[in-house]
C-alpha cells in the first residue's frame, strides 16, 4: 500500500483522526482529503487509508462504491454538477444540461475529450429557489435556465483557458 | 397585504453589513444565551424546551423536548449530539441560510443544547457538496473556541466539548438520523431498525445521542432568552415558534420565508408572499413539504374534524402553512420545502423526476425499497419514452402499496408516497400517457420543460 501524499495532506490526516472517540469514523475524512489531492480513489489509497486506521480494506472499499461523492477514476479538470431534480428540472435544468453537454464536448460519456470538463448530473443540491443550480468545483452558480446556458458554457471555456 | 414574516432565526441573516463572523455576531448580542444557559442547571434548559413545545424543523416534526428526555442516562455511557446540516430533501434550502450566513447561531444553540444534554462531544454533520458551509463551519468553531465559548472550560465553565465538522459524500439517505449515524462512523449508511437503536438510547457507537436539525438547535437560544412558556406563546398549540419555508416551482417569488407557525395559508404564502403564479397561469399541483409528502391537487377539497370538534373543508389555499395543518389535509409539512406546479407540468414526468430521485438514493438494504423503488423508476421511465401502458397506474400503485411500511427506515414511505398520492390524484394523466403511447416526444398535456429522460 504505497501511496505517495504530500506533506500538507499527511499532516492534515494526522490532526483528523484523534478528533474522533472511534479512529472509523475518519474513513470518510480521509478519501475527501485524498480524493482533493489525487482527484480520485485508487486501489493503493483505499489500501492505505485501510492501513492507517487498523481496518480491512473492504470497509474502505465499500464506502467509495457507495456515496456518489467519491470516485475511482479521474475525471475533467474542472466538475460541473447539474441538479436534476424536480425544482431544477422544471426550471429547465434537463436543457441546460444537454447545452452544456454539447458546448463543452462532454455529450459521449460525460468529460471532454482534452480532459478539461466532467458535466455530472446530480441529485438536488439544496439551493432549489434560484434554480436551476450549476456547481462548478466548489462554487455554486444559480439561475442557469437553458436560455443562460450556451454563454455560460462559454464563460466556463473561457475562464479556463485563462487559468 | 402579505402576511408579514417574523424572523426570529433569519433575523439577521440577510441584513445589509452582517457578516458571518464572531464580531459581528456577538455586537448582536452573540453567546450572551449562552453565558446565561451555563448559568441555569442542565435539566432547566432541557424544560425550558420541553414547555417550548418546538418540534424537529428536520421533517418528522418530533417535540425536541421529549427526544431530551429520552436519552439514556442509567447507562454510563458518554452522551453526544449531532446536529443535522445534511440537508438533501428535494425543494428544501433554508439550513444552508443559516450555515452559510448565521453559522455563530448554530454553534451558540449547539453548545447550549450540548451543555443541556451534558454531551461528551457535539458533530456538526453537513452535506458533501457545501464546501464553503463547511469551511465556514471550522472557521466558525475556531473563533468561538478562542472566546471560550466551544472546547475547554465553555465560558468559564467545567463543561467542556469539542465541535466535529463532518463532512459527507453525497448520499440523501445521510439525512436519515441512523444513517447518519452509520456515516459518522465511517462506514456505509444503512439505517439502523428502531427499535431498539432510538439513537437516544443506541446512538452513535451505540451511546445515547440526540440528533436534531440545524434550524431546530439555532431554536434553543432563543427558548433560552424568552423562557419556553414565552416561546410557546409563538405560533399555535402543538405548532410553536417560527419555521423557514422554502418555496421554489412555478412561483414569481421563489425563495425561504420565515413565520409563525399557522400564521398564513398555502393559499397566502403562494400567492401573496411569493407573488403567485408565474406568466399568470394556473395552479395545478403543490407538494407541501418536500419530494417525500404526499401531492394535493389543485382543486382537492380536505375535510375533516379539528382538535375542537370544529369542522374544516379546504382547498390547498386553506390549509395552514404549520406542523398540523398539511397533515390534516393528508399529507405533512416535512422538511418546510414547498414545490408549486402550474398547469404547464407534464404530471407523469413529475412522477418520473421524483421516482429516479429515490431510486438513484435508496441504500439497498431493504428488498422492497431496494426493488421497489427501482421498479417505480422504469415503469415511468418507460411510460415518458413512449412505452406507457393503461395498467400502469394500478402497477406503481401496487408497487408503492408493498414498499410503505416494510422497511428498516422511512424512506420506504418516503418514496412510495409520493407514489400514491400522484396515482391517488393525477390518474387520468398516467391512463392518457397511455393513450398518447408510442408518441415519446409528446402530445404531452404540460407544456412546460422536460422533466426526465
Amino acid at each position: 500500500m504505497s501511496l505517495e501524499l504530500k506533506p500538507e495532506t499527511l499532516k492534515k490526516i494526522d490532526s483528523i483522526i484523534p478528533k474522533y472517540p472511534v479512529m472509523r469514523s475518519a474513513v470518510l475524512p480521509l478519501l475527501h482529503i485524498i480524493q482533493e489531492e489525487k482527484g480520485y480513489i485508487c486501489k493503493s489509497a483505499i489500501e492505505w487509508v485501510a492501513d492507517k486506521l487498523g481496518l480491512q480494506p473492504i470497509n474502505v472499499f465499500e464506502v467509495v462504491t457507495f456515496y456518489p461523492m467519491f470516485r475511482q477514476e479521474p475525471i475533467g479538470k474542472v466538475h460541473i454538477k447539474v441538479c436534476r431534480t424536480l425544482s431544477c428540472a422544471l426550471g429547465g435544468s434537463y436543457q441546460t444540461r444537454d447545452i452544456l453537454m454539447e458546448k463543452l464536448a462532454c455529450a459521449e460519456n460525460g468529460t471532454s475529450p482534452d480532459g478539461q470538463f466532467t458535466v455530472e448530473f446530480v441529485e438536488c443540491l439544496a439551493n432549489c429557489g434560484k434554480g436551476p443550480v450549476v456547481q462548478v468545483d466548489e462554487a455554486m452558480h444559480e439561475g442557469i435556465t437553458p436560455d443562460k446556458a450556451a454563454a455560460f458554457a462559454e464563460s466556463l471555456k473561457k475562464q479556463t483557458a485563462k487559468s | 397585504m402579505a402576511v408579514a414574516e417574523k424572523r426570529m432565526i433569519l433575523k439577521h441573516a440577510d441584513e445589509p453589513g452582517y457578516s458571518p463572523d464572531i464580531t459581528c455576531y456577538m455586537k448582536h448580542g452573540g453567546y450572551q444565551m449562552l453565558k446565561k444557559a451555563l448559568g441555569m442547571k442542565p435539566e432547566e434548559i432541557v424544560n425550558e424546551v420541553a414547555d417550548s413545545g418546538v418540534r424537529g424543523r428536520g421533517g418528522a416534526g418530533f417535540p425536541m423536548g421529549m427526544k431530551m428526555r429520552f436519552l439514556d442516562r442509567k447507562s454510563g455511557k458518554p452522551i453526544y449530539l449531532v446536529c443535522n446540516a445534511d440537508e438533501s430533501e428535494p425543494g428544501t434550502f433554508k439550513d444552508r441560510q443559516i450555515i452559510h450566513k448565521d453559522p455563530h447561531q448554530l454553534i451558540e444553540g449547539l453548545m447550549i443544547t450540548a451543555y443541556a444534554i451534558q454531551a461528551a462531544q457535539a458533530f456538526i454533520y453537513i452535506r458533501g457538496e457545501m464546501y464553503e458551509g463547511a469551511r465556514m463551519l471550522e472557521t466558525a468553531i475556531e473563533e468561538a473556541r478562542a472566546k471560550g465559548f466551544a472546547g475547554a472550560n465553555i465560558g468559564g465553565s467545567n463543561y467542556s466539548c469539542e465541535i466535529v465538522v463532518h463532512r459527507g459524500a453525497g448520499a440523501y439517505i445521510c439525512g436519515e438520523e441512523t444513517g447518519l449515524l452509520e456515516s459518522l462512523e465511517g462506514k456505509r449508511p444503512y439505517p439502523r431498525i428502531k427499535p431498539p437503536f432510538f439513537p437516544a438510547v443506541l446512538g452513535l457507537y451505540q451511546c445515547p445521542t440526540l440528533v436534531n436539525n440545524v434550524e431546530t438547535i439555532c431554536n434553543v437560544k432563543h427558548i433560552v432568552e424568552m423562557g419556553g412558556k414565552e416561546y410557546a406563546k409563538i405560533g399555535r398549540p402543538n405548532n410553536t415558534g417560527t419555521r423557514i419555508w422554502s418555496v421554489s416551482g412555478h412561483v414569481n417569488k421563489p425563495g425561504y420565508y420565515e413565520f409563525e407557525c399557522g400564521a398564513l395559508t398555502y393559499g397566502e404564502l403562494i400567492y401573496e408572499v411569493c407573488g403567485g403564479i408565474r406568466g399568470g397561469r394556473k395552479l395545478k399541483a403543490v407538494i407541501p413539504g418536500g419530494s417525500s409528502s404526499k401531492i394535493l391537487r389543485a382543486g382537492e377539497r380536505f375535510k375533516g374534524k379539528n382538535k375542537d370538534g370544529s369542522e374544516f373543508d379546504w382547498g390547498i389555499e386553506d390549509i395552514p402553512l404549520d406542523f398540523d395543518g398539511p397533515m390534516a389535509a393528508g399529507s405533512m409539512s416535512g422538511s418546510g420545502a414547498v414545490i408549486v406546479m402550474d398547469e404547464s407540468t407534464d404530471m407523469v414526468e413529475a412522477m418520473a423526476n421524483i421516482n429516479a430521485f429515490y431510486a438513484h438514493e435508496s441504500c439497498g438494504q431493504c428488498t422492497p425499497c431496494r426493488e421497489g423503488s427501482l421498479w417505480l423508476r422504469k415503469i415511468t421511465g418507460r411510460m415518458c419514452a413512449g412505452g406507457a401502458r393503461i395498467e400502469d397506474a394500478d402497477l406503481l400503485k401496487s408497487v408503492a402499496d408493498q414498499m410503505a411500511g416494510r422497511t428498516i427506515c422511512a424512506f420506504g414511505e418516503a418514496a412510495s408516497w409520493p407514489v400514491q398520492s400522484f396515482i391517488a390524484k393525477f390518474k387520468d394523466e398516467f391512463v392518457a400517457k397511455a393513450q398518447q403511447a408510442g408518441n415519446a416526444s409528446g402530445a404531452a398535456k404540460g407544456s412546460g420543460f422536460r422533466l426526465i429522460g
